[in-house]
């Protein structure tokens, strides 16, 4: 009895001794969990390469709530600036109740652009230019292709952002604002394919939408941004 | 995703998970024990098994109340659109029955999501209540009697249902700051009821009704009788900031109501569904 209980200790003894000792928790549990599934490899395949815009040049968002909400101007002016130039001149063989949704879409996506510039004031960074070349204005798949891919990384961009704001105002405001954009993104993916409002591209099988990080927005807007954007400050937790 | 992103991914919201892990040594020592002996289709129980451990001191109740509160609302729309899409010859077959089922599919995930969410807390999910969808606090008789047999009423209800759901979890959102990922998933859950929403919306909008897929002033589409859902969308100004005109811009009234939706509170809501829970 006393051999056997002496082994037992002698087996779990060294593990307490990883889990006691501060400076290697993180160590060991990546070495447990690498053990445990033989999965190290996976770890590293898996990582999120969110891209990553690291110039000190550009137009710096600044940190804290303000540099979040100098984030959602920035994807605002994007939107805004879309529909714009897309209502402007529609796409042949646009319906009425297209042009009505889409010029209603316009004025949402002014309205949410002014209010940030207003509510930041002094704080809002300037104007940004973009860059449309990409886009085909007078073709339906075209200017609905691209407001889906705007709308669906406005959805997620602010669900991410949400854990970065500090301030419960500016968080019902980022909400009052992300459902509305939720709405555009079901109906623009509606027009392009009925039914498509909320499929397995954007919703997970626990049925969430997406989240994502500023960076990795900003990586995918970056296409449709002359304007270098500096996020360096922003909040990362 | 597998183990190590999860832990880094918690890391970012919670820097000290790995404190709130490592004092309990026996789940560690049973989750390593475990990890040498068994495949790895059963890591995602054991882990879960070790932040239930490591968490399950720690969640603050206001947390929970969220959390009950949602899958108390998730409830309702589950077996809404569940006895919805039963009901035979409701909702007509193609397009329709496609995306009521697929509403009815989300909002079962979310019921079984809220409750793994509140378990892994160390909490137990509150029962499902008994619901009539009549809204007649268990009569049955009323006035949406016809809601399973009438496909008007039936879409009538989804929206007011969803729209709900959006205004209930906007109102929640500041009660989850600091929660790190609970926060990220309401908000993620938030944005699917708005879609939702509007392709409800669109669906009554093609039977002939008055709406649009987002919400003009406090106007319901439906009626009085679900007016308690749509009051306070009609809000003007934001953060004291008039919409209407900014700066100059084009922007009418109905347009500066639409852009932003407005959040309900607690008691609020659960006036408005009170005639839908026995």
């Amino acid at each position: 009895m006393e051999n056997l209980t002496k082994k037992d200790e002698q087996i779990i003894l060294p593990k307490q001794d990883i889990l006691t000792a501060p400076l290697q928790r993180r160590s060991f549990l990546r070495y447990a969990g690498a053990g445990a599934a033989g999965i190290a490899l996976l770890a590293a395949g898996c990582k999120k390469d969110g891209m990553m815009i690291d110039d000190a040049a550009g137009v710096n968002l600044g940190s804290g709530d303000v540099g979040i909400l100098n984030y959602a101007y920035a994807l605002e002016q994007l939107e805004a600036a879309f529909y714009i130039k897309v209502a402007s001149s529609f796409y042949s063989g646009i319906t009425e109740a297209e042009r009505s949704l889409l010029s209603d879409i316009r004025d949402h996506e002014i309205a949410h652009r002014e209010f940030f510039k207003n509510a930041l004031g002094s704080n809002a960074i300037p104007g940004l230019e973009v860059d449309f070349s990409m886009i085909n204005f007078s073709s339906r798949d075209s200017v609905l292709g691209t407001a889906k891919a705007f709308e669906d990384l406005g959805v997620s961009a602010y669900n991410g952002a949400g854990v970065l704001i500090k301030d419960a105002n500016y968080l019902t405001l980022a909400g009052k604002i992300v459902s509305v954009e939720a709405r555009h993104a079901a109906l623009i993916r509606d027009l392009i394919s009925n039914g498509s409002f909320a499929n397995s591209e954007v919703i997970d099988n626990n049925g969430l939408d997406k989240s994502r990080l500023p960076l990795e927005v900003l990586g995918i807007a970056a296409p449709f941004i002359k304007t270098k954007i500096n996020a360096n400050d922003l909040p990362k937790s | 995703m597998n183990i190590l992103n999860i832990l880094e991914e918690i890391e970012k919201t919670d820097a000290e998970v790995y404190e709130r892990i490592s004092p309990r040594r026996k789940a560690m020592a049973q989750f390593y024990g475990f990890g040498k002996k068994v495949a790895l289709a059963s890591i995602p129980f054991a882990l879960g098994t070790m932040f239930k451990k490591a968490y399950a001191q720690t969640a603050s109740t206001d947390v929970e109340a969220v959390l009950q509160f949602a899958l108390t609302l998730e409830y309702l729309e589950a077996e809404f659109y569940t006895k919805g899409v039963a009901a035979a010859g409701l909702v007509p077959a193609g397009a329709a029955l496609a995306a009521i089922t697929t509403i009815r599919d989300h909002e079962n995930q979310h019921v079984a999501f809220l409750k793994t969410a509140l378990m892994s807390l160390g909490k137990t999910p509150v029962s499902k209540p008994t619901f009539d969808f009549s809204a007649g606090n268990g009569s049955n008789t009323g006035p949406f009697a016809n809601v399973f047999s009438n496909y008007d009423t039936f879409l009538a209800v989804a929206q007011t249902f969803e729209d709900t759901g959006v205004r209930a979890y906007k109102g929640q959102a500041p009660a989850l700051i600091g929660s790190g990922g609970v926060l990220t998933a309401a908000l993620n859950i938030h944005s699917v009821e708005a879609r939702h929403a509007a392709h409800i919306r669109q669906m009554r909008k093609a039977r002939g009704a008055n709406v649009k897929p987002w919400i003009t002033g406090q106007e319901t589409g439906i009626g009085a009788i679900v007016q308690a859902s749509y009051a306070g969308e009609e809000l003007e100004d934001q953060a004291g900031i008039k919409i209407a005109g900014i700066n100059g811009q084009m922007i009418s009234v109905a347009a500066a109501t639409e852009a932003f939706d407005e959040p309900l509170t607690k008691a609020q809501i659960l006036a408005i569904v009170d005639p839908f829970i026995v």
